[in-house]
C-alpha cells in the first residue's frame, strides 16, 4: 500500500481505538494515541508533498477498491474508493493534517480534565478522516461522503456537551441547515451523472469542456446546485445562520471544524470542480457576489457581538466570503492561497481566544474582559499576530492572500469595480471589529475578572498543560507569520482557467488600486483608535454594552436567525402540528377503517342465536318474494 | 258436498304458517319451536291439498304423504336431540346454545 492509501487510516484506527475503549484509557494513553495518529499523518503528508513536487505529472494516485459500478444507458461508470494528490489536494491535507495536528496538542492539553476526554478525541480524529477522504477523494461519490463525515462530527463536536440544552440545539441547527445544501449538492451531482455520466473528478472535468458549451443549461444548473452545496458548508449566505450558534462546541473544534478545514470545504468544492463553473459564468457572478455579500454582512454583525468567539465566527464568516469572491472573480489559486493563510491564523486567533477564556474560567463576554494585555502578555501578543493578519497589514500571511484576492477583481470578467469596493468595504470592517476586539479584550481596565491572578497561578504551576496549550500556538503564530511566503503553485490544477482568463481582454487598471487596497486596513485602525477611544481607556470602569436597536440588530446576525424562524421555522412546525396524525396515513387507513366497520357488522350477525337466523331468513323469503312480485 | 274455494284453504295456509313461524321465532322452549314448526308444515300440507282439490289432481296429496314422513323424521331426530340437550344441559332454552357466535 503507498502512502497516500494509508494517509485517512491513522487517524481512523485511532478513532476506533479510543472509541472502543473509551474511559478505559488514560489522559496520557488516549492523547498519544490521538496525537500520535496525526503525527503519523502529518509526517506522511510531509513526504507526499514532497514527493508531489518532484514527480513530473504533478499528481500522485492510489487506488484502494472499486465501491461499486453504474449502468445508464450511455455506459456504466465504476466508483472506485481511490485517492488523488494534486497540487490543490496537497493544499489542504498540508492544511488538514498540519494545523490539525497543532490543534490536536492544544486540544490534548484544553480538555484534560474533560471526563469524556477520550470520546472528544475519538471524534477529533474521525473528523480529520473525513476530512482527508473529502480533500483526497477521486470522484464525487468519495467525496460526498467525506462530505457528510465531516458534516457527522461538526454535529457530534458541537454538541460534544450535551448536557447542555443550547449546544444540542446548536449541533441540531448546524446539522440541519447544512443539510440543505448538501441535499442541493446531492441533487446536482445527479444531475452531473445525468448529463455526462461520470463521476470521476478529472472526467468530469475533461468531459464538461467537451460537451458544453459556455452557458449551456445543463453547465449553469449543476453549476448553481453545486454552488448551494458549497453555500451550506462554508456558511455563506443564505445559510449562513448555523456557523455562530456553532461556537457552543469546545473551542479546538471551532478552532478546527469552524475556522480551519470544514467550513473551506465548500471553497474546495469549488475550486475542484472549477471547470464546470467555468462553463456557468452566471453561476460564477452569483458565487463572487454571495461572498461579498457575506463578508459584507459578517464585518457588520462581528461589529456588534459581545462574545470572543462569535466575533471570530463572524470574521470566519467573511473571510469565506473573500475566498468565494476569489471563486467567483476567477481568482482560484488567490481563493486557495487565502484558504490555508486563514486556517493558520484563523486558528490560531481561536485557540488563543480559547486560552484566555480558560484563564478567566470560562468567561468569553467582551465587556467582561479588558486589560488582559498585562495579564496575559504571552497570549496578548500572540492573539496581537492573528490579527496582524487577519486585518491584512503588509507582511503578515493575510496580506498576501488577501491582495492576491482583491487584485483580481477589478478586471476579473465575472467581477468586476463593483465586487472591489465591497471587497475594500470589507477589508475596512475587518479591521474595525478587530481593533474593537483587541481593545475591549486586552485593552482599557480589566472588569469582572478579579480572581484570574489566583487562577493564573494555579495555571503556572501546571507547567506542562501550559507548555502544551501554548507550543502549538507559537507554531501556529509563526506559519501565520510567515505563511504568505509559501509560494503554491497551482498552475497545474487551474491551468485551463488561466488559458480561459488569457483569452479575455485585460482591461486598464487604475493606479490607485493597490494603494488603496493597503491603505485602507490603516483607516480602519485609525478610525477604530478614535471611535473606541473608551474601551482602550483606563478611566472607564465599566463599559456599558449597546443596546440600541441597531447593534441589537446586528447583534443577531441581521436578524437572519428571526426571519427564517419567521419564514421557514414557524410554518413548517405549524404544518408539522396540524400533520401530527398524518393526513395521507388518514386517507390510507381509511379501507382498513372500512374493512374493519364490515367485520363488526357482519360479525354482529353472527350472534349463534337459531331464532334470529331463522327470522332473518324469514324476512330474506319476503324480501325476496316482494322483489319478486313487483 | 259443497266445494271450499281454494282462496280460503290458502288463506287458512297463510294463517298457520304465519301462527307456526311466530311461534319458532318467539318460543324459547325448542319442545315448543319443535310443534310450531310441525304447525308451520302442516300449513304447507293443507296448501297442497287444497291446490290438489282445485285442480283434480293427485299430486297434491303424493306431496302431502311426503311432507308426512318428512315430519315424522324431523320429530324423531329433533326429539332425539331434545332429550340430549335436557340431559347435558338440563333446559330447553334454546338460547343457551347460542355460543357459536361470531
Amino acid at each position: 500500500m503507498s502512502l497516500l492509501a494509508l494517509l485517512p487510516f491513522y487517524p481512523l484506527i485511532s478513532f476506533l481505538i479510543l472509541i472502543s475503549f473509551g474511559k478505559k484509557l488514560s489522559w496520557q494513553l488516549a492523547s498519544t494515541i490521538s496525537i500520535g495518529a496525526m503525527l503519523l499523518s502529518a509526517g506522511s503528508s510531509a513526504v507526499l508533498i514532497n514527493q508531489l513536487g518532484n514527480s513530473e505529472s504533478q499528481l500522485i494516485t492510489a487506488h484502494l477498491w472499486s465501491w461499486f459500478s453504474l449502468t445508464t444507458t450511455q455506459g456504466s461508470a465504476t466508483i472506485n474508493v481511490a485517492f488523488y494528490l494534486d497540487a490543490l489536494s496537497a493544499v489542504m491535507i498540508a492544511v488538514v493534517t498540519g494545523v490539525g495536528l497543532l490543534i490536536h496538542i492544544y486540544a490534548a492539553a484544553y480538555m484534560k480534565s474533560d471526563e469524556n476526554f477520550s470520546r472528544f478525541m475519538a471524534y477529533m480524529n474521525l473528523f480529520i478522516v473525513a476530512m482527508l477522504i473529502l480533500v483526497l477523494a477521486d470522484n464525487l461519490v468519495l467525496l460526498y461522503l467525506g462530505w457528510e463525515g465531516v458534516g457527522l462530527c461538526s454535529f457530534l463536536l458541537i454538541g460534544f456537551w450535551y448536557q447542555e440544552k443550547a449546544n444540542v440545539l446548536a449541533a441540531r441547527k448546524a446539522f440541519i441547515v447544512t443539510r440543505i445544501g448538501d441535499t442541493s449538492m446531492a441533487i446536482g451531482l445527479f444531475l452531473l451523472f445525468k448529463s455526462l455520466a461520470q463521476l470521476t473528478i478529472v472526467d468530469v472535468n475533461q468531459a464538461a469542456q467537451l460537451s458544453w458549451k459556455i452557458g449551456d443549461a445543463d453547465a449553469y444548473w449543476i453549476a448553481l446546485l453545486l454552488l448551494g452545496g458549497a453555500v451550506g458548508k462554508s456558511a455563506q449566505l443564505p445559510l449562513q445562520t448555523w456557523l455562530p450558534d456553532a461556537m457552543a462546541g469546545p473551542t479546538p473544534v471551532s478552532a478546527l471544524i469552524h475556522a480551519a478545514t470544514m467550513v473551506t470545504a465548500g471553497v474546495y468544492l469549488i475550486a475542484r470542480m472549477h471547470e464546470v463553473f467555468l462553463l456557468a459564468p452566471e453561476v460564477m457572478t452569483y458565487t463572487a457576489w454571495l461572498g461579498a455579500l457575506t463578508l459584507l454582512l459578517a464585518g457588520v454583525a462581528a461589529l456588534a457581538q459581545h462574545d470572543i468567539k462569535r466575533v471570530l465566527a463572524y470574521s470566519t464568516m467573511s473571510q469565506i466570503g473573500y475566498m468565494m469572491l476569489a471563486l467567483g472573480a476567477g481568482a482560484w489559486s488567490a481563493g486557495v492561497f487565502h484558504l490555508m493563510t486563514h486556517a493558520f491564523f484563523k486558528a490560531l486567533l481561536f485557540l488563543t481566544a480559547g486560552s484566555v477564556i480558560l484563564a478567566l474560567h470560562h468567561q468569553q463576554n467582551l465587556f467582561k474582559m479588558g486589560g488582559l494585555f498585562k495579564k496575559l502578555p504571552v497570549e496578548s501578543l500572540l492573539f496581537i499576530i492573528g490579527l496582524y493578519c487577519l486585518v491584512a497589514l503588509p507582511g503578515s500571511s493575510g496580506f498576501f492572500s488577501k491582495e492576491a484576492i482583491i487584485a483580481e477583481l477589478w478586471s476579473s470578467p465575472t467581477a468586476g469595480q463593483g465586487l472591489w469596493y465591497c471587497a475594500i468595504l470589507g477589508a475596512l470592517l475587518t479591521s474595525i471589529y478587530s481593533c474593537r476586539l483587541f481593545f475591549l479584550a486586552f485593552l482599557g481596565k480589566a472588569r469582572g475578572n478579579s480572581n484570574l491572578e489566583q487562577h493564573q497561578d494555579g495555571h503556572q504551576e501546571n507547567s506542562s498543560q501550559g507548555h502544551l496549550l501554548r507550543l502549538p500556538l507559537i507554531l501556529l503564530a509563526l506559519l501565520s507569520l510567515f505563511g504568505g511566503l509559501i509560494s503554491l503553485d497551482l498552475s497545474s490544477v487551474f491551468s485551463s482557467a488561466i488559458a480561459t482568463q488569457a483569452q479575455t481582454n485585460f482591461i486598464n487598471e487604475p493606479s490607485w488600486l493597490h494603494t488603496v487596497a493597503i491603505v485602507t486596513p490603516f483607516i480602519g485602525i485609525v478610525f477604530s483608535w478614535f471611535y473606541f477611544k473608551s474601551y482602550r481607556e483606563n478611566s472607564c470602569d465599566n463599559i456599558k454594552s449597546s443596546t440600541g436597536a441597531i447593534s441589537t440588530f446586528c447583534k443577531s446576525g441581521l436578524g437572519f436567525d428571526r426571519l427564517y424562524q419567521y419564514v421557514l421555522v414557524r410554518p413548517y412546525c405549524c404544518i408539522a402540528k396540524i400533520n401530527r396524525r398524518d393526513i395521507i396515513d388518514q386517507v390510507l387507513m381509511l379501507s382498513a377503517w372500512y374493512t374493519k366497520l364490515w367485520y363488526e357488522v357482519l360479525s354482529a350477525s353472527q350472534n349463534g342465536s337459531l331464532r334470529w337466523y331463522a327470522a332473518v331468513i324469514g324476512i330474506g323469503v319476503v324480501g325476496l318474494a316482494g322483489v319478486v312480485a313487483l | 258436498m259443497t266445494t271450499i274455494a281454494l282462496t280460503h284453504v290458502l288463506i287458512l295456509a297463510s294463517i298457520l304458517f304465519v301462527i307456526g313461524f311466530v311461534g319458532v321465532i318467539v318460543r324459547k322452549n325448542t319442545l315448543f319451536m319443535l310443534m310450531s314448526l310441525e304447525v308451520m308444515l302442516n300449513a304447507v300440507g293443507v296448501a297442497f291439498i287444497g291446490a290438489g282439490s282445485a285442480w283434480q289432481q293427485a299430486d297434491g296429496q303424493v306431496m302431502f304423504i311426503l311432507i308426512l314422513t318428512l315430519a315424522a323424521a324431523e320429530v324423531a331426530v329433533g326429539l332425539a336431540l331434545l332429550i340430549n340437550m335436557q340431559r347435558r344441559y338440563r333446559s330447553l332454552d334454546i338460547d343457551i346454545l347460542a355460543r357459536m357466535r361470531g
